[in-house]
């Protein structure tokens, strides 16, 4: 188990000296800096889309919501609209709660044995915390990285940009979702780590995208406030590649080729991996439907007729005794049997 | 039973810190007093379930099919094109861990291989492997980076693993609520046994009851003759009781309404007076209301254990319910207090047997409203059609009979996490019984704990895993009754008063378990009846005797 985790952080050690390394042979440049992002980028679109596709193409042939909470019946008993929706609008706040705020998660608990036989389900907050903090963080810290790609730069970047620096400490002013992003990582892999039973389930796969974008994470505030990277050489390199002109820029260095090569690597592990339930939470059965399956008629594609034991196979078997215990029968006992006859 | 620990011990030892070894690495030990015995062949032809034979779980030699592994793969294949839940669910699982200590069976074993994401992880790791692009290029690097990304072969080994813990889940759907993907391990397991039953390693507790149900029309077997003899001996226990002949109609043609309810109830106690509580109620509404309702000896099976099984046999034997409505003529269909049945007409049966276009949609003919939300299916649950009978003061309660009862409500699992049902029988209890406390929000309602033996585990041989199941459901009415003095606990399952009862008696002996609707015979005025002096179950109703006496 521990070896698990050693792989996945020797495998981003090799990455980065691949790109440390890779980026000063002659073409080491134009290979991590234009090539790989281009390949990774159709992979990451390509594979994402095919993923989705794929998943679309199973049917869901029966509505399975898993319902949390009072269903609609009787007009003076109040419904979950939200935690057990029968209407679209309730599916898709129930969708909006899941995804943005982690609904589920927020729900959890832990079990503790206490005073010998007391079972307890304590409210448990950290890992619904760590997790929105580290998904919160990753996408501020990607929207805000817009303003690389755009020309100009949308306001929407650039407030999104002032209210992560609110704090305003150093210069440049220190943005709180690296920081954020960061520390969130490094907690979700120590929680990997430290609770026996996570330890237990979790894969080299599932260390391996924690070291990874730790890798991003650091590069990039290693750039941003110590190395003092050329902002205006990467913009203009970043530039390029948005508009399918790509030059390298000279004396960017090294960090951020770096800093691409993880992301690149990121993007192209992302469809074949557990990362794609940031596609498959939207496609999942138990959040995605109304539970109205007794009000409404839903049709499974692949249904298809079977074999049933008919009440005439039934009554055929049973018939004598249903007649002798009064039960009504489809047909009597035909009257060339006469001893059946004298009975009733 | 016999070689059951006793309670204390069996809570003492439960030891959730994981093994040393690499839970890939710890091939399933199949111990005794967990796995239920093997099918018998017999059921498996009866109903045409391939590779019936003798075989013993404990033995070395499953007698495997020659061609097992390709009967598998194909099957797995069928599956994910079939269902999006199972390729979803195989995808994205990032192993957060929010669903592990969810499980009962986990909790009360310590097991990790019943946590349920590990528990997926026993057939993610098989599809990895065959069915995915990574697994199959990464796995073709050898067995460390196999191992990597969660990948390994299907083996005998594996197989038996799958078998071994695949019947350890209850499909209770608890840690469904929890993952923040809504991953479902009932659909899973589900899909798991499926696969098994290609090669004809199903469980007899499971097996037979299909077989039965199939021929006899209930999982018991109960013949018509002997389905009509149970309900009128019941008759004379209700005469007994209150001094009124109930008879009840069966196979009748042009009634208004079909009752199905699951044949524990006519067969097993507690459940059995949760019948003559249904029969008590049906005799009162047809007195003063002229309520026409009829029982079928041929649909005569709530519960399906063939969602157990398959979706196919699950339909096979669902089918009979429409089939006997539209021959009988009825004008729709009132269902019993059953969990996994509810589930399977609640989510399952329009679907699969609909559109039921021959019935109406269901208005209470008594209090004349329609029961919007089984529109389509036209199945109302009896607790609903009875919480709206009592808000429409269609009965005359005496709840003072139940007054030496201090209740408490255990939620059943399918009715709650697969429809939400869940004030409807709150609302029947608290207007029959005046003493009522719910167990910790924790373990109740959405959250509510499996019996521990749900999904047709509840034979005898594996007493040791039922009671581990068992134990935090069992944890929280100990807790009420130590705090409130509960002393009796109702549902609407049938599973759960047979497991329940026995969970009970092995953790908190002096909590008994009732149905709902036998709560409300005891509390139901019928016209012309004599004084009560005892309950449904025979026993002296207390400050009633003494009145006798006086």
């Amino acid at each position: 188990m521990i070896i698990s985790y050693m792989y996945s952080l020797i495998a981003v050690i090799v990455l980065f000296l691949l790109a440390f390394i890779g980026v000063k042979l002659p073409g080491g440049e134009v290979l991590f800096g234009i090539i790989i992002p281009y390949l990774a980028i159709v992979i990451f679109i390509l594979g994402f889309i095919n993923r989705v596709v794929d998943w679309a193409r199973s049917p869901v042939p029966f509505r399975i919501p898993t319902t949390c909470g009072q269903q609609k019946t009787l007009p003076w008993i109040k419904p979950a609209n939200i935690d057990n929706p029968t209407t679209t609008g309730g599916v898709i706040v129930r969708m909006i709660l899941e995804v943005v705020l982690f609904r589920s998660l927020f729900r959890n608990t832990k079990c503790a044995i206490k005073e010998g036989t007391k079972i307890s389900y304590e409210w448990e907050k950290w890992l619904w915390l760590f997790s929105l903090a580290f998904h919160w963080a990753f996408f501020t810290v990607l929207f805000r990285h817009l303003r690389f790609f755009t020309e100009p730069v949308p306001a929407a970047v650039q407030l999104v940009a002032k209210l992560d620096g609110f704090l305003q400490i150093g210069l440049p002013e220190l943005r709180i979702s690296g920081v954020v992003l960061l520390v969130a990582v490094t907690l979700l892999f120590l929680r990997r780590i430290w609770i026996p039973q996570i330890k237990y389930i979790s894969l080299g796969s599932d260390y391996f995208p924690l070291f990874l974008i730790f890798g991003i994470a650091f590069t990039g505030i290693l750039m941003r406030y110590f190395t003092k990277v050329d902002i205006v050489g990467v913009k203009e390199f970043t530039m390029s590649l948005v508009t399918f002109k790509p030059h390298i820029t000279k004396g960017i260095g090294s960090i951020f080729y770096i800093h691409l090569f993880f992301v690149s690597v990121l993007l192209v592990y992302f469809p074949f991996s557990k990362l794609m339930h940031l596609g498959g939470i939207f496609m999942s059965p138990t959040r995605n439907l109304a539970n109205n399956s007794r009000a409404k008629r839903h049709i499974n594609p692949w249904n298809y007729p079977v074999k049933v034991h008919t009440y005439a196979a039934y009554e055929d078997e049973f018939r004598e005794k249903m007649i002798e215990a009064g039960l009504p029968v489809e047909k009597t006992i035909a009257p060339e049997e006469p001893e059946e006859e004298k009975k009733e | 039973m016999s070689e059951l620990s006793k309670p204390d011990e069996l809570f003492t030892h439960i030891e959730h810190k994981p093994p040393q070894t690499d839970w890939m690495d710890t091939p399933a030990e199949i111990k005794k007093g967990i796995y239920s015995y093997a099918a018998n062949p017999k059921s498996l032809e009866y109903v045409g379930f391939p590779f019936a034979r003798q075989w013993n779980p404990a033995e070395e030699d499953w007698k495997l099919p020659e061609n097992w592994k390709e009967i598998i793969s194909k099957g797995f294949r069928e599956r994910l094109d079939r269902f999006r839940s199972v390729k979803v669910f195989m995808d994205i699982c990032v192993r957060c861990g929010a669903c592990a200590d969810k499980c009962h069976f986990f909790i009360g074993s310590g097991d990790p291989k019943n946590m349920p994401v590990l528990r997926a992880e026993l057939l993610r790791s098989v599809y990895r492997n065959d069915f995915t692009t990574a697994g199959k290029i990464i796995g073709s690097l050898g067995k460390s980076f196999k191992k990597m990304i969660g990948a390994r072969e299907l083996t005998e080994d594996v197989l038996k693993e799958w078998w071994y813990y695949l019947f350890q889940c209850s499909e209770c759907r608890r840690c469904s609520v929890f993952c923040p993907y809504g991953i479902d391990t009932a659909e899973i397991t589900i899909m798991g046994r499926e696969l098994l039953n290609l090669i004809g390693l199903n469980i007899d507790w499971i097996a037979t009851p299909v077989a039965n149900c199939s021929r006899t029309g209930n999982h018991l077997g109960i013949q018509p003759h002997a389905f009509k003899d149970m309900l009128d001996f019941f008759g004379d226990d209700i005469e007994e009781i209150t001094g009124i002949k109930v008879e009840p109609s069966f196979n009748k043609k042009g009634a208004d309404i079909l009752f199905v309810t699951p044949s524990g109830d006519v067969f097993a106690d507690p459940g059995t007076f949760t019948c003559m509580g249904y029969m008590m109620l049906f005799h009162y509404l047809q007195e003063k209301y002229g309520f026409d309702i009829t029982w079928s000896t041929y649909a005569s099976e709530g519960g399906n254990f063939g969602f157990f099984t398959s979706h196919e046999m699950m339909k096979r034997l669902n089918a009979k319910m429409y089939a006997e409505a539209k021959r009988l003529g009825v004008k729709w269909i009132l269902g019993g207090e059953c969990g996994h049945m509810w589930r399977v007409i609640h989510q399952y049966m329009d679907t699969m047997n609909g559109p039921a276009d021959f019935l109406e949609v269901p208005v209470s003919p008594i209090t004349g409203t329609v029961f919007e939300n089984a529109r389509s299916t036209k199945m109302v649950h009896i607790t609903e059609f009875t919480a709206d009978l009592i808000k429409h003061n269609k009965l005359e309660l005496d709840p003072s009979r139940n007054d030496h009862l201090t209740m408490t409500y255990h939620d059943s699992c399918n009715t709650s996490r697969g429809m939400g049902l869940l004030e409807e029988p709150r609302y029947v209890i608290k207007n029959v019984c005046k003493n009522y406390y719910e167990m910790p929000a924790n373990t109740i309602r959405e959250q509510t704990f499996c019996c521990g033996s749900g999904s047709g585990l509840n034979a005898g041989e594996n007493m040791e895993l039922r009671m581990q199941g068992g134990l935090p459901r069992a944890n929280a009415v100990k807790y009420v009754h130590d705090k409130h003095g509960v002393n009796m606990m109702a549902c609407i399952c049938a599973i759960d008063r047979a497991a329940l009862s026995a969970s009970m008696e092995y953790w908190v002996p002096d909590v008994e378990i009732t149905g709902v609707h036998e709560l409300v015979g005891n509390a139901l005025l019928m016209p012309g009846e004599q004084k009560r002096t005892m309950n449904l179950r025979s026993e002296p109703l207390p400050g009633m005797e003494d009145e006798d006496a006086e």
